[in-house]
């Protein structure tokens, strides 16, 4: 077996998952980015989304994201997260709800630039949304 | 002489309070062990972003174009103090402490001619602060129905602030909380959050700066911060309330403790009295009786 990427995931509640994988994709605020072991150290907000993460056994987890950072240094990826749900348990309500509080961002946004930032995570939403 | 009857329900009335204390006690204990889980396990977020902000400060240190968040707005005549306490009280000086320390600090503010605005997060706080800063305080964030603390009633607390700072109604913030040393002993802390103080020192495990430096920013390293650095707001107030939370358990268990002590003292020393009055009412009596009989 090749080598591993030592992957944390992290909310401000509670370390959700810390094991050796694969790959992770992350959703960057620039683009999606899979991070491989070896990586070069990147630091990168991230967009609401879907991180998928390729298990050393070979098992595929997707978990929803929302609101934080990446950080890739030689030792693994850490990923900040304030929410985090596996795929499966995310519903359309709970989506529903964030698409609802980005529409109100989107309201109330300062300056056009934010909310070009915030309707084009708003949109990445809609679309998750719909192929749910 | 104290009558006996009295001295009965005396007696029964602080074994029960007693038992209320203890019960408190326990209570407390139960739930102290769940905060401090809590507020463990809310460590590594708030260290890993502690250590990604130094890196970055230090990359963006001198720069003009740095965020106001970091920076300050270079001026210090509003300051805005959040003030976080319990919502309940019988925690011993948990609540009047972290109060005291903000009410120095505001009241030293207002003697050098700044304005003061106050947050209080916690009934205790707002309680306290009332009675000589009612003018200051133009906010008050309800905690009492939270049963479990959830990062988003941080978010909410962080809200508040940034919308001020950011509305130019504030130059300074400072959070007042108690920090959770040991299950005794809580410290009441105030801990400057616009400007944002980070400091370089800590003993965070890894923190290789030559590594920092090579990291790829994405997007820049600006921007990245700018939204940073509301987050590690709503982070460090996240983390002032489970530490709060915590230490309001120890303090309660331990106040709660020495209160089931008093009782248990006032307990004995009553009993005594108690006996002691029964003693000389049956010798009474039996004087009563024999000198009865002996007049007969």
């Amino acid at each position: 077996m090749a080598e591993l990427l030592k992957f944390e995931l992290v909310s401000p509640e509670k370390l959700l998952m810390s094991e050796d994988v694969q790959y992770v994709t992350v959703p960057g605020t620039e683009g999606d980015f899979t991070v491989m072991p070896r990586h070069a150290p990147v630091l990168s907000t991230i967009r609401p989304g879907v991180i998928t993460v390729l298990q050393d056994g070979g098992g595929e987890e997707r978990i929803f994201i929302r609101g934080g950072f990446a950080e890739v240094n030689p030792e693994g990826l850490t990923l900040l997260a304030e929410e985090a749900v596996p795929m499966a348990d995310v519903s359309r309500e709970t989506l529903d709800r964030h698409i609802k509080d980005l529409e109100e961002d989107v309201a109330d946004a300062s300056s056009d630039e934010k909310r070009a930032r915030v309707q084009e995570a708003l949109d990445h939403l809609k679309q998750l949304h719909d192929a749910l | 002489m104290p009558n006996l009857k009295d001295l009965r329900n005396r007696i029964a009335s602080v074994k029960s309070t007693q038992k209320i204390t203890k019960a408190m006690q326990m209570v407390a204990a139960a739930k102290l062990r769940r905060a401090q889980e809590s507020a463990e396990a809310a460590r590594p977020y708030a260290e890993r972003m502690e250590t990604v902000l130094a890196g970055l400060s230090e990359s963006l240190a001198g720069r003009d174009d740095a965020p106001p968040m970091m920076i300050g707005t270079g001026k210090s005549e509003t300051h805005l103090l959040v003030v976080a306490t319990a919502e309940r009280g019988l925690c011993g000086g948990f609540n009047s402490n972290i109060a005291r320390l903000a009410r120095e600090h505001a009241l030293r503010l207002l003697a050098e001619g700044k304005t003061v605005k106050i947050i209080c997060v916690g009934r205790k706080g707002q309680d306290v602060l009332r009675r000589v800063l009612s003018n200051q305080i133009i906010d008050f964030v309800n905690m009492r129905e939270v049963r479990r603390l959830e990062f988003s009633h941080a978010r909410d607390v962080a809200d508040k602030v940034i919308a001020l700072f950011e509305a130019g109604e504030c130059d300074v913030c400072t959070l007042f909380y108690s920090e959770f040393k040991n299950v005794i002993t809580q410290v009441p802390t105030a801990l400057q959050l616009i400007p944002a103080s980070i400091d370089s020192d800590d003993d965070a495990p890894s923190k290789p700066d030559a590594s920092l430096a090579a990291y790829d920013y994405e997007p820049e390293e600006k921007e990245l911060l700018d939204e940073l650095l509301p987050r590690n707001i709503s982070v460090q107030i996240f983390r002032a309330l489970l530490e709060n939370a915590a230490g309001e358990q120890g303090a309660r268990m331990s106040a709660m403790d020495s209160a089931t002590r008093n009782a248990g003292e006032m307990i004995d020393s009553l009993t005594l009295t108690y006996n002691r009055a029964r003693q000389a009412q049956i010798t009474k009596e039996l004087i009563e009786i024999i000198s009865g009989a002996e007049a007969l």
